[in-house]
């Protein structure tokens, strides 16, 4: 996955509470070979009329907001299905970082997996750079995740917490299996001990 | 430890085979469920060369893409080439890999929540990941269930462990009393993500415990567990006792009798201790539930059948857009009696009530009656048609006017093509009403199955306590 260290970039804001999984791509798209690209499926339903036409209401298909890289919306951001293939989207369309009020523990770490930062802030927070952006649209916003801050077009700065491990990860790119594996010894004696004490577990030849 | 400890508490140490300096946790996997959605993962393995460490820890069943009709044709009765291979590729992938798969053509195959515990698959004190978001449906059986994205099980695949950032926090929600005639653990499930609300649970794992819970069947809590992750909590849980146990006892791949006793024995430690404290707890009156439905586009905007849709005019200015945004994607007016209401179709099924228990409620309201919209059972598995067929309940939909069809996700999800067209109002048994869930401009209802065959018999979002049940 792509390393994150400073995104400065345009903000989309689209604050809305419980912007669930369904909305951020329809499931008849989850079917698509992945090597094409899932960014135009990123909330299509939204996005184009049912003839497939973008509809201009919707701040994504706005000029100003065309190129945004850093998302913004409310609480539960990401909530309903596991499907991964939501924040595939997220990341195809190009953005780097969604910043919101919360989200559903499944989709953060889904983000956590594919390279887009997931930042919390309070709403408060959110709703102050909304109204910048609005007011300006095109504004850009400076995340820098070294120094877990992020800058809003007025320069204001507001902290956001990441557990240590994740922000090592999102900083390097880094590929989880691989540090697992490096921790294979522990794994098989823990695999020992635990099947003497629960051996039912082993799945049997059917 | 030392103390007294919850069940969570319990098996999540009996399973934790690191904690890195930062505080990760690294925790073995006992079981994974996986179904057609995570393509992607077997792609992640080849491209870096490696392969599954075992295979036959993971268990795999077509669910979200099989056809509901034509199944005597197998695959060839998928006419859209991309679900098609999507249910190929399962089967192929799974036995490059040599993962236990129950395909398309398998008289075991079912959505992987509903086929994998009738199997015997789940067992209590395990700890279960799932490619889908329901796999808290396992936890009914005492076990640590969750659902992860497609990245997460490739990491399982390759490793049988998944990193956890925190240990989830303990919730339990007590459910005493009995229900009433007519109230199910679908109305249990509703209630209680209607008093906890969509993100109540985040950062928990729930623990039902409680004489109604106590009372439930394996089926029912099942039901119950299966919601959690509506109330956005990790998994759900309840504790194993004597239900539990009968039910593994003739379960083709629960511990053979040779090792029954010895698992018992320790099923039996697998109960969260008396003293032992939860971070959060709620209590709710089962006697007091009564027949729910959902009335907007979240799950927890649920009201007893009797209630009323809410008037935004009269909610706290904050909440009031989105409250006019529901209604009117429902269809519905600021204060509109919820029963009476006029449904175009009904679904019965999905993993939340598509099991046998769910297909007999059901019957006992339409035997005898015509369904008078669209209606559709669809059981969750092949084994519960089959099972339901014995009891001639096929019999009883079919002479209702139902249509009766093979096992699958269906129209809970509408990725197979089963879906509720645009502008429809559908009766639902399944778990989630967001907007376009059951198709693109669908509304759903949901309730239990009882009650969504009160809504076929009239047409209307009925109580079924009115028809006789
Ligand atoms: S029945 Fe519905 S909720 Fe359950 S696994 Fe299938 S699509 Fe998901």
């Amino acid at each position: 996955m792509e390393p994150i260290g400073v995104v400065d970039g345009v903000a989309i804001p689209y604050l809305h509470d419980d912007v669930d999984t369904d909305r951020l791509i329809p499931i008849r798209f989850l079917r698509r070979p992945l090597a094409d690209g899932y960014g135009r499926f990123l909330l299509a339903d939204e996005r184009f009329d049912a003839a497939g036409a973008e509809r201009r209401e919707i701040v994504f298909n706005q000029p100003a907001y065309r190129d945004g890289t850093i998302l913004l919306s409310g609480h539960n951001f990401g909530c309903g299905s596991a499907r991964e293939g939501a924040v595939y989207a997220v990341r195809d369309y190009g953005i780097r970082v969604v910043i919101a009020a919360g989200y559903s523990d499944i989709f953060r770490m889904n983000c956590c997996w594919n390279g887009v930062l997931p930042v919390v802030l309070p709403i408060e927070a959110i709703a102050q750079l909304v109204a910048q952006v609005e007011a300006a649209p095109g504004a850009r916003i400076r995340v820098d995740l070294p120094a877990q801050q992020v800058h809003g077009p007025d320069g204001k700065a507001y902290s956001f917490d990441i557990a240590l491990p994740v922000k090592q990860r999102l900083m390097a790119g880094l590929d989880q299996i691989a540090g697992t594996q490096q921790l294979q010894a522990q794994i098989d004696a823990f695999e020992r001990a635990h099947y003497a004490r629960m051996p039912w577990v082993m799945n049997r030849e059917a | 430890m030392s103390g007294a400890s919850t069940l969570f508490e319990k098996i999540w140490h009996a399973h934790r085979v690191h904690t890195s300096a930062d505080g990760d946790h690294l925790i073995y996997v006992d079981r994974n469920l996986i179904h057609e959605g995570p393509f992607y993962a077997f792609d992640g393995l080849r491209r870096a060369g490696r392969s599954v460490r075992r295979p036959r820890q993971t268990v795999a069943f077509p669910d979200h893409y099989v056809p509901t009709v034509g199944r005597e044709r197998g695959v060839e009765a998928i006419v859209d080439a991309d679900m098609r291979r999507m249910v190929e590729q399962l089967a192929s992938n799974t036995a490059a890999a040599g993962i236990p798969h129950f395909g398309i053509d398998d008289r075991r195959q079912g959505i992987m929540h509903v086929a994998a515990p009738e199997l015997g698959f789940i067992t209590p004190g395990m700890t279960v990941t799932g490619s889908d978001s329901h796999t808290a449906t396992h936890g009914a059986f005492g076990a640590f269930a969750s659902g992860i994205g497609a990245s997460q099980v490739e990491h399982v695949m390759a490793t049988q462990t998944l990193w956890w950032q925190a240990q989830p926090r303990t919730l339990c929600v007590w459910l005493d009393g009995t229900l009433a005639p007519g109230v199910t653990a679908k109305d249990m499930a509703l209630t209680v993500i209607a008093t906890l609300g969509v993100s109540g649970g985040a950062g928990y794992v729930i623990e039902y415990a409680g004489s109604a819970v106590r009372a439930l069947d394996m089926e029912g809590r099942m039901t119950l567990c299966n919601m959690s992750i509506e109330a956005g909590a990790r998994s759900g849980m309840v504790g194993p006792d004597e239900t539990t146990f009968a039910y593994l006892r003739d379960k083709p791949y629960a511990p053979p009798a040779a090792q029954r006793a010895q698992a018992e024995a320790v099923w039996r430690g697998f109960a969260t201790d008396p003293g032992a404290r939860f971070d959060r707890e709620v209590r709710i009156d089962a006697s007091a539930i009564a027949p729910m439905v959902t009335w907007g586009t979240r799950p927890e905007e649920a009201l007893p059948i009797t209630g009323r849709a809410p008037d935004p005019a009269r909610a706290e200015a904050a909440a009031r857009e989105r409250l006019q945004g529901a209604l009117a994607y429902m269809g519905l007016a600021p204060g509109q009696a919820l029963e009476g209401l006029p449904v175009d179709r009904v679904f019965i099924g999905s993993c939340t009530n598509g099991r046998l228990q769910d297909l007999r409620a059901a019957a006992a309201v339409a035997r005898g009656r015509r369904a008078v919209v669209p209606s559709i059972v669809v059981p969750g598995s092949r084994t519960v048609k089959a099972a339901a067929e014995a009891e001639g309940l096929h019999e009883v939909f079919l002479a209702a006017g139902f249509e009766w069809r093979d096992a699958g996700c269906s129209m809970c999800v509408a990725s197979n093509g089963d879906s509720v067209p645009a502008g429809e109002r559908c009766a639902s048994t399944t778990n989630r009403n967001f907007a376009g869930r059951q198709g693109r401009g669908s509304r759903t209802h949901l309730m239990s199955p009882a009650m969504a065959a009160a809504a076929a018999i009239t047409g209307r979002l009925t109580d079924v306590r009115t028809v006789g049940l």
